[in-house]
């Protein structure tokens, strides 16, 4: 684990802690976009090595939190179907739904499966031939390219019982759509290295240069984050609104075309419903027409009727940046990560959890 | 007909096939003289002191895994408890709930490794029972432990007692046990070196024990590790807590693990390790003590004990940074022990 001690060395940290307090003059705000960073500045209690000038605040990058209520009911309406046996990341399974989370579904018989990669939902389908193997896509671009290349894998095998649940989500369109709605008084985004390997940074260009917010493309140790963040502060002090990439080890600006042509095979952009955002016209992943063999929506019906949100959770609200998980009434009171009522207190990556946590007496 | 080679109704009905599965192999690697007598209740005297008693119930899964199996670690864990209150440990009771169909080759494996675990930690099994279950109303087969100690006047040991000022140790690597079971659990076919630390501790208590008059508190860190049971020395003890999260041992290979499966070492539990809490002019002391004993060989000071905000642990991050470090609360917990 090399790779990981050396972006964790204290001395480096440190020293870009230093530099941001030394640069930063001006009050800027920035937005982590993707889950993964939410957790590594709350575990690394990367916040208290920040100036008061600068301050960080959550986005809808966390792929469980924003898998709305209704993709939750279909998987639950699947999970209860007879001879079906819904295949899923672990997360999701106890992200509460309009009624029931899947957990509570097998609680009472369902077959649910966890898995870790979309390839053991291929092979569950290899072993169990006399059931239905349905795998919840979920995710942004990151994953949809694995889920992609399980479903070649499925049908090169000519599996006719296993098929994709696709809920999954595009970051463009919803970083358009955040941009679109009230102002959230940001300087910049920190934009996730993951997503980024794949779909490349041409679609931060028009953030930077439209609307002015610099962006820093970053890796997800404590020293990846820090450097990014130094490159924000310096951007803003300068003036400045660039594309900035602060993890070179793994990220090309043309991201990964091979991976961008595998997901494109499979699935194509359609209008989608986001926790908190609403509908979003082109930001979801379909299966393409000619997969339907391979699309549980067209193999089961999984119309469901509209969804209930708890009234109380602010998850859209956290999702969007506009508050922080205590201003939730029921954070830590009603919701806590053994009893979640919203998606961001379930998954390994919400902020909700993440605050919970890691940062209880912020 | 030879002896059946898996466990059968039979053998919990008390008749023929349960003497022969008692005689055969309880007795034979259980055996001593209390337990030989197979009477209604064992009659054993104790040495002058106050009485340390512990039960556990152990339904880990899978029943082996690398570093033991649900028997040795049945002896450990409830070892540990009696032992963790300043108890030495004497003996132990052991129950056993068998599932129809287990093969009886498995239950002489765990059997023959409880054996083991007893001689080295110096305990003997002094009464036992057996049931049958049939098929899917138990997992294989679950045993529950009650170990009895006695604590030697004077000794005063307990998870109350930590001061501001005293300092804080582990004996070792954090989270070896819990990450193991995990992976095993999981069939993951990681090829990373995972080995449960499943050990009775103590030997290495009464070293601390004996070198340190000024020890405070034991405690074994199992499940929810190592962050939840700091904090409930913490909150029983009304103190805060400041730790240096580089100065945490944490075997490479575990950390490794933990990073792809998105796991945090502090929250998974071991079976082999300790926190000592101890007045400060004694930290030195008690480290030397642990480093002195093959399972305390990497222990290490991690942190202090406070007075500003009782109940709180924190962390000093490696990276430079500072964050509470909570209780485990509501993560799925399988059944690591
Ligand atoms: S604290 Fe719970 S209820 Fe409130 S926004 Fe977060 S997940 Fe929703």
């Amino acid at each position: 684990m090399k790779h990981v001690d050396e972006y964790r060395d204290p001395r480096i940290t440190r020293e870009l802690g230093a530099q941001i307090r030394r640069t930063s003059t001006k009050p800027a705000r920035f937005m982590e976009l993707c889950g993964t960073h939410t957790m590594a500045l709350a575990r690394h209690g990367l916040h208290a090595m920040l100036p008061d000038t600068v301050s960080m605040v959550s986005g809808p990058g966390c792929p469980v939190c924003v898998t709305a209520t209704e993709e939750i009911d279909r998987a639950v309406k699947l999970a209860r179907t007879p001879g079906v046996v819904v295949a899923t990341f672990g997360d999701l399974v106890r992200v509460p739904g309009s009624h029931n989370s899947l957990a509570a579904e097998r609680a009472q018989g369902a077959a649910v499966e966890v898995v870790y990669s979309p390839l053991d939902a291929v092979a569950l389908a290899a072993k169990r031939p006399d059931e239905q193997v349905v795998f919840l896509g979920i995710g942004f671009e990151t994953t949809a390219p694995t889920v992609a290349a399980a479903l070649l894998t499925a049908d090169q095998q000519g599996l006719g019982n296993f098929s994709v649940l696709s809920a999954h989500k595009l970051l463009p369109p919803a970083l358009a759509a955040l941009l679109s709605g009230p102002d959230l008084g940001l300087s910049g985004f920190l934009c996730p290295g993951h997503v980024t390997t794949v779909i490349g940074t041409a679609c931060y260009e028009p953030v930077a240069r439209d609307h002015g917010l610099p962006c820093v493309v970053a890796g997800f140790e404590p020293a990846d984050v820090l450097a990014a963040i130094l490159l924000l502060v310096k951007q803003v002090e300068a003036g400045e609104s660039r594309v900035e990439i602060a993890y070179q080890r793994a990220v090309k600006p043309e991201g990964n075309p091979a991976a961008v042509a595998l997901m494109n095979r499979f699935f194509e952009p359609v209008d989608a419903p986001w926790r908190g955002l609403g509908a979003i016209p082109q930001s979801g992943l379909a299966l393409r027409a000619e997969f339907a063999h391979l699309d549980a929506s067209k193999k089961f019906d999984v119309s469901v009727p509209p969804a209930q949100d708890h009234p109380g959770c602010r998850c859209g609200d956290v999702l969007r940046g506009l508050i922080t998980p205590p201003e939730c009434k029921l954070f830590n009171t009603v919701c806590a990560p053994s009893t979640p009522v919203g998606p961001c207190m379930v998954s390994a990556e919400g902020t909700c959890a993440a605050w919970h946590r890691y940062r209880r007496e912020d | 007909m030879g002896k059946p080679d898996t466990i059968l109704l039979d053998h919990g009905a008390g008749g023929k096939a349960s003497a022969e599965l008692v005689g055969g192999l309880f007795a034979k690697h259980l055996g001593n003289e209390v337990l030989d007598q197979m009477d209604d209740a064992a009659v054993v005297d104790l040495p002058p002191g106050r009485l340390a008693v512990s039960t556990d119930s152990f339904t880990v899964d899978p029943i082996f895994f690398p570093g033991g199996n649900i028997g040795s670690l049945a002896v450990h864990g409830t070892v540990n408890d009696v032992t963790m209150r300043g108890g030495r440990p004497l003996f132990l009771t052991v129950g056993f709930v068998l599932e129809e169909g287990l093969p009886v080759a498995d239950l002489e494996r765990v059997v023959a490794a409880m054996a083991e675990a007893v001689q080295e930690a110096g305990v003997k099994v002094i009464a036992g029972d057996t049931k049958v279950v049939g098929r899917g109303q138990a997992d294989k087969l679950f045993i529950n432990t009650t170990g009895i100690g006695v604590i030697p006047p004077g000794l005063e040991l307990g998870a109350h007692l930590a001061r501001p000022g005293d300092v804080v140790l582990v004996s070792g690597s954090m989270g070896d046990h819990g990450v193991t079971i995990m992976a095993a659990r999981e069939g993951l076919g990681l090829e990373a070196p995972l080995s449960s630390d499943s050990a009775a501790l103590n030997g290495l208590a009464a070293g601390v024990i004996v070198a340190c008059p000024g020890l405070k508190t034991l405690r074994d860190p199992t499940r929810g590790g190592l962050a939840t049971a700091l904090n409930e020395i913490a909150a029983s003890s009304g103190v805060d807590m400041e730790l240096d999260e580089a100065a945490v041992p944490i075997d490479p290979a575990v950390a490794g693990v933990c990073e792809l499966l998105g796991l945090d070492p502090l929250y998974l539990a071991n079976e082999g390790k300790l926190i000592c809490i101890v007045d400060p002019d004694q930290a030195q002391t008690a480290l030397e003590a642990l480093r002195a004993h093959p399972l305390g060989h990497s222990a290490a000071i991690i942190g202090r004990c406070g007075g500003t905000k009782p109940g709180k642990v924190w962390m000093n991050t490696s990276a430079g940074g500072r964050r509470i470090l909570d209780m485990l609360s509501g993560e799925p917990l399988p059944r690591i022990c």
